[in-house]
C-alpha cells in the first residue's frame, strides 16, 4: 500500500521543530510501525539526510521504550497496543499518518520523537517500592495472598511505564501511572507497612515534577497499551486521603 | 595461562556454605570507601546494584536505555525455577542441580550449578517480599507450572510477564537506593571501554548518548551485567539495543571469552514474515504444556490445517520423544522442527514453520481455561501475524534466543582479569551448552542478589581502601582517546552502505553457517566471509551525523563493528569444538537418530579464548570439566 508519513522533526530541545512529509510506497501490511520508520531511515541515510530519532528496544510491547502520538492518539488507533506492535494492516492504502512525540510539560522533547520520561523514574524513587533488604525475606508461602488480590495486583503491575497515559491526558497528569504502582503494592500484604507513606511521597513528587491533576477525563485508560483501569486511581485517592488524615510525610530513610 | 576456577573443596552440598565462611568480609564502616561500577540494570545488574547499595558500598549503575526498568530481562515471559517442592512432586535442590547439569549437556561447572539450585529458593522469597505478584492458587499459596526439560512443576510465574515483574521488583529496590543516594544511576549511557591499570579492572569509559560526551568513571571493582550477544545473528528475540560491546571491549582488554559457540535457538518463535523484519518474537514455551506440535505427514501438503485429518498429521515430538513429548528441551525441539522443514513438511509462507496446536487442550479444558493461561499470548500472536489462534493453530519456528557463552568467570564470578566481575547472561558459567526454560531469570537474580554481594566483599577486602585511581590517571585518558578515535573513524568512512545492511549481511552468514546445524565446511566458509564483511564495513559503511549529540546510527555502528569481530570468534570456537553438545550441533557428530553426540574424552572442557591482537588467532585456554556428582551420560529425553 501507499502511505504518507507526516513526522515531527526537531534537532534538539532548543530547536522549534516542524513536520516533514514522506511518501512511502509498496508498504506491506505485515510491516510494523517501527519497521516503517526503519525503512524510511534507510532511505534518508542513503540520501544523506538525517534519520528520524525514536526510542525503541524490545519491539514486543513490554519494555515501554517506544511510543508516539500517531494521528493524534498515543500509540495509535489500535486498542491495547504499543507502537511497536502496531502493524500496517491497521491502515488503508492512501492514508496519511501523523507521528509526533508524546507531548507533556513533564516530558521535554530530546530529539524528533524522543522525549525525556525520567520524571516517571523519579516518582518510583519517591516511594514505589517495598523496603525489603536482600536476604531478609521469609518463605514465599509464609503469607498466603488471596488469588483475587494477587490477580488484581498483577493487573496494576502490568504497567510498562511508557508514558502514554501522561501524553493522552489534557492535564498532563501521571495519575494512572502512579495509581498503578500504588495499587500493585497496596493490594499485597507485603506492601502494607509503607502504604500510607508511599501514597504521600509519590503524589507529592508527581506534583513537584510538573504533572497535572486528574479530572476523570479517562483518556489515559483508553490509550493504555496494557489496559490499566482508572479504578486504580480511586485506590490512589483513597490511600492518599487516609494517609493525609493520619500521617505526615517522612523522607525515605535507610533501614 | 592457568585457569583457576577457585571451586572450594568438600562435598558439593557444602561448598557454598564453606566458601561463605572462608571468604573475607568488609568492615561496615569501610564499605562506603569502596566504589563499585555496575554496567547493565537487568535482573543481574539491577539486583546487584540494589543489594550492594543496601550493604553500604558506593555504587554507580549504567544502562543504555532511558530507564533501568527497560533492560531486556523484562521480555522474559514464562517463569523462574526454584527447588521449593511446593508441589510435593519429588523436586529438590539436588534434582534442580541434576536437571540443569544434564540439560546443559555436561558442559557447565558442577559447583556453580549446585550453588544456583541452592539459592533458587531464596530468590522466590526475596521477590515475594519485594511485591512480585506471582500467580497464586485459590488457597493463597504460590502456583507452579512445568516447563521444557523438566518433569516436575518448579516454575513460578506472573502470567506471561514473569521477567517484567521480577525486573520491576529489582528496579523498585534499585530505585529506593537511588533515592537514598547509595546508588547513582546513569541511564542513556553506553560503556565503550574497560580501563585496566596494572592488571586490575579499575573503571570504564562511557558515552552519554544524548550529548555524545565521553567520560571516565573509576571504581574499586567493575561488574558487567550486560546480557548476551544473540544479536550477532541480526534477527533474534533480543531487544534491538542488546549488544556485546561491553563484554567485547573487556575481552579485548584481556578478559577471556568462554564457549562463544553455545548459542540457544528457541523452538517457539513466530516465523519470519519478510525482508523488512527487524526482530523475532518469542511465544512463551509454556504453550508447549498444553500445545501439540505437528506437521503434515506428506511433504508439500498445502491444505488448511483443519482439512488435514488426524492420521495424516505427524506429532513428531510425541512420536520421537514419548516420555518428554512436547516438553523436550529447547535444543532438541528446535532441531526437530528444522529437520521437519528440511524434509519439505514445514507449513506457512516459505515452508519454515510448524504448527503449535492447542485445539485438543481447548476441547479438553474449555476455552476459558486456555484464555486464562494463554490469552495474552494469543493476542500478541494475532497482532503480529494477523491470524486468529482461536481459529488457526499457531505457526512457530526456532529463533536465536539466548547465549550460554560469555566472559569466563571463576566460582566468585570474577573473570581472569582481576577486579572484573561478570554476572547473568554475560558470563558463561551455569548453563553449559544449553539452557533450560525458566533458568535464565533464576541465574540473573542468583548472581545479583545472592552471589556477588558475598564474593565482591571477598575481593574488596584485599583492596586497600582509598587506593582507587583518579580518572586523571593516564590509563583513563588513553582509553578516552581510543574511544574518541574510534568514533571519529566510524564517522569518517563515508561509504554508501548503511549499518543495518552490514548487520543483516553478517546475520545471514551466522544463521546459514553457524546456526542450528553446523559443519566443518560451512564454518570454514563463515570464517572466510566474516572478515570480508568486516573489511568492507570499515571501507564502505555510511554513518551519518556527528559524535557530539544523540546519534542512533553511530551507536549501532559501534555495536555492529564489535559483532563483526565476535562473530568470527563464535564461528572459530564452533569449528574447534569438533563434537556436538547441547545447542552446539555439529552435523558430523550425531547419533543414528539425529541427536547430539558428545565427545567427552576430547571436549569435556570450557574453551576460554584470549584475544591476541588484530589479525592474530585467539589463544585457547582450557578449563577441564569434571563431573563428580552427575555422571556423564548421553542425554535422553525419550
Amino acid at each position: 500500500m501507499k502511505l504518507t508519513l507526516k513526522i515531527w522533526r526537531q534537532e534538539s530541545p532548543a530547536d522549534k521543530g516542524r513536520f516533514a512529509v514522506y511518501e512511502m510506497n509498496d508498504v506491506a501490511e505485515d510491516v510494523s510501525f517501527l519497521e516503517l520508520l526503519d525503512i524510511l531511515n534507510q532511505r534518508l541515510i542513503k540520501k544523506g539526510e538525517r534519520p528520524v530519532a525514536f526510542d525503541h528496544d524490545c519491539r514486543e510491547g513490554i519494555c515501554g521504550s517506544c511510543g508516539f502520538m500517531i494521528s493524534g492518539i498515543a500509540h495509535g488507533p489500535q486498542k491495547l497496543t504499543t507502537t511497536c506492535q502496531l502493524f500496517m494492516r491497521q491502515f488503508k492504502d492512501g492514508d496519511t499518518i501523523v507521528a509526533e512525540p508524546f507531548r507533556s510539560r513533564a516530558f521535554p522533547v530530546i530529539k524528533d520523537l524522543i522525549v525525556d520520561r525520567s520524571a516517571l523514574d523519579k516518582i518510583v524513587q519517591a516511594g514505589g517500592f517495598i523496603s525489603a533488604r536482600t536476604g531478609s525475606a521469609p518463605d514465599g508461602n509464609a503469607i498466603p495472598i488471596p488469588k483475587k488480590d494477587a490477580d488484581l495486583s498483577m493487573d496494576a503491575a502490568a504497567c510498562i511505564g511508557c508514558g502514554a497515559c501522561v501524553a493522552a491526558c489534557p492535564n498532563g497528569s501521571a495519575m494512572l501511572f502512579t495509581a498503578a504502582k500504588i495499587s500493585h503494592l497496596g493490594l499485597l500484604p507485603q506492601g502494607q507497612p509503607e502504604r500510607k507513606q508511599r501514597a504521600l511521597r509519590m503524589v507529592a513528587k508527581m506534583q513537584e515534577l510538573g504533572f497535572g491533576a486528574c479530572s476523570n477525563h479517562g483518556e489515559c485508560e483508553a490509550v493504555c497499551p496494557k489496559g490499566i483501569s482508572i479504578d486504580f486511581i480511586a485506590r490512589l485517592n483513597r490511600d492518599y486521603m487516609v494517609a493525609s488524615a493520619l500521617e505526615t510525610m517522612e523522607p525515605v530513610k535507610k533501614v | 595461562m592457568e585457569l583457576n576456577s577457585k571451586v572450594p573443596s568438600g562435598p558439593i552440598e557444602k561448598k557454598w556454605e564453606k566458601h561463605r565462611f572462608d571468604m573475607k568480609l568488609v568492615n561496615p564502616s569501610n564499605k562506603r570507601k569502596y566504589k563499585i561500577i555496575v554496567v547493565g540494570t537487568g535482573l543481574a545488574g539491577g539486583a546487584a546494584a540494589a543489594s550492594l547499595g543496601q550493604l553500604g558500598y558506593e555504587v554507580e549503575a549504567f544502562c543504555y536505555q532511558d530507564s533501568a526498568r527497560r533492560a531486556h530481562s523484562i521480555a522474559a515471559q514464562g517463569g523462574i525455577n526454584a527447588a521449593k517442592n511446593y508441589q510435593n512432586d519429588g523436586d529438590s535442590v539436588y534434582r534442580l542441580f541434576y536437571d540443569t547439569v544434564k540439560g546443559g549437556d555436561f558442559r557447565s561447572r558442577e559447583a556453580n550449578v549446585y550453588r544456583l539450585a541452592e539459592v533458587s529458593n531464596a530468590i522466590i522469597d526475596q521477590c515475594v517480599a519485594l511485591g512480585v505478584p506471582f500467580a497464586r492458587e485459590y488457597s493463597g499459596y504460590l502456583a507452579n507450572r512445568s516447563f521444557g526439560g523438566a518433569q516436575v512443576s518448579r516454575t513460578f510465574y506472573a502470567r506471561g510477564q514473569t521477567g517484567q515483574q521480577l525486573l520491576l521488583g529489582a528496579y523498585a529496590a534499585l530505585s529506593r537506593e537511588v533515592a537514598l543516594g547509595s546508588v547513582k544511576m546513569f541511564p542513556r549511557h553506553e560503556m565503550l571501554d574497560l580501563v585496566v591499570i596494572d592488571g586490575h579492572a579499575k573503571g570504564i569509559v562511557v558515552r552519554d548518548m544524548i550529548t555524545g560526551k565521553i567520560s571516565s568513571h573509576a571504581a574499586d571493582t567493575v561488574l558487567l551485567a550486560t546480557g548476551g550477544y544473540g544479536n550477532v545473528f541480526y534477527l533474534s528475540t533480543n531487544a534491538k539495543g542488546c549488544n556485546a560491546t561491553a563484554i567485547w571491549r573487556a575481552h579485548k582488554k584481556g578478559a577471556f571469552f568462554a564457549n562463544p559457540c553455545f548459542t540457544q535457538i528457541h523452538p517457539t518463535c513466530i516465523p519470519v514474515a519478510g525482508e523488512h523484519q527487524s526482530k523475532l518474537t518469542l511465544m512463551s514455551e509454556s504453550l508447549r504444556n498444553d500445545g501439540r506440535v505437528w506437521v503434515p505427514k506428506k511433504a508439500g501438503d498445502t491444505r488448511k490445517p483443519w482439512e488435514i485429518p488426524e492420521d495424516e498429521r505427524d506429532y513428531y515430538l510425541e512420536r520421537i520423544y514419548p516420555s518428554y513429548g512436547n516438553l523436550a528441551p529447547r535444543d532438541v525441539s528446535s532441531r526437530a522442527a528444522k529437520r521437519m522443514c528440511d524434509e519439505g513438511r514445514g507449513v506457512g509462507p516459505g515452508g519454515r514453520g510448524v504448527y503449535l496446536d492447542l485445539f485438543d487442550a481447548m476441547n479438553r479444558l474449555g476455552r476459558d481455561v486456555i484464555a486464562a493461561r494463554y490469552g495474552n499470548l494469543f493476542e500478541m500472536y494475532e497482532r503480529i501475524t494477523g491470524e486468529d489462534p482461536w481459529k488457526w493453530p499457531m505457526r512457530i519456528y526456532p529463533a536465536v534466543h539466548y547465549t550460554m557463552g560469555g566472559l569466563w568467570v571463576d566460582y566468585n564470578l570474577m573473570s581472569n582479569l582481576d577486579g572484573l566481575h561478570v554476572l547473568g547472561e554475560a558470563n558463561f558459567s551455569d548453563h553449559g551448552a544449553n539452557r533450560l526454560g525458566a533458568s535464565a531469570l533464576m541465574q540473573g537474580l542468583a548472581d545479583g542478589y545472592f552471589v556477588i554481594p558475598y564474593t565482591v566483599a571477598d575481593y574488596l577486602a584485599k583492596v586497600k581502601p582509598g587506593t582507587r585511581p583518579s580518572v586523571d590517571h593516564p590509563a583513563f585518558k588513553e582509553a578516552e582517546r581510543e574511544v574518541e578515535a574510534r568514533t571519529k573513524k566510524l564517522l569518517a568512512v563515508g561509504g554508501k552502505k548503511t549499518v543495518d545492511e552490514f548487520h543483516k549481511e553478517l546475520g545471514q552468514v551466522m544463521w546459514e553457517y553457524v546456526g542450528m546445524g553446523r559443519n566443518e565446511a560451512g564454518l570454514k566458509t563463515a570464517l572466510q566471509k566474516i572478515p570480508q564483511i568486516r573489511e568492507r564495513f570499515w571501507k564502505e559503511v555510511l554513518v551519518p551525523g556527528s559524535g557530539s549529540d544523540l546519534n542512533q546510527e553511530l551507536e549501532k555502528a559501534g555495536r555492529v563493528a564489535d559483532f563483526l569481530e565476535l562473530g568470527e570468534l563464535l564461528a572459530y570456537d564452533a569449528l574447534m569444538r569438533d563434537e556436538s553438545c547441547g545447542a552446539h550441533f555439529r552435523e558430523e557428530h550425531q547419533t543414528p537418530d539425529g541427536e547430539a553426540l558428545r565427545d567427552d574424552e576430547h571436549f569435556a572442557y570450557v574453551a576460554a579464548w584470549e584475544y591476541k591482537g588484530e589479525g592474530k588467532a585467539p589463544e585457547l585456554h582450557k578449563e577441564p570439566l569434571t563431573f563428580e556428582n552427575v555422571h556423564l551420560a548421553q542425554r535422553s529425553y525419550k
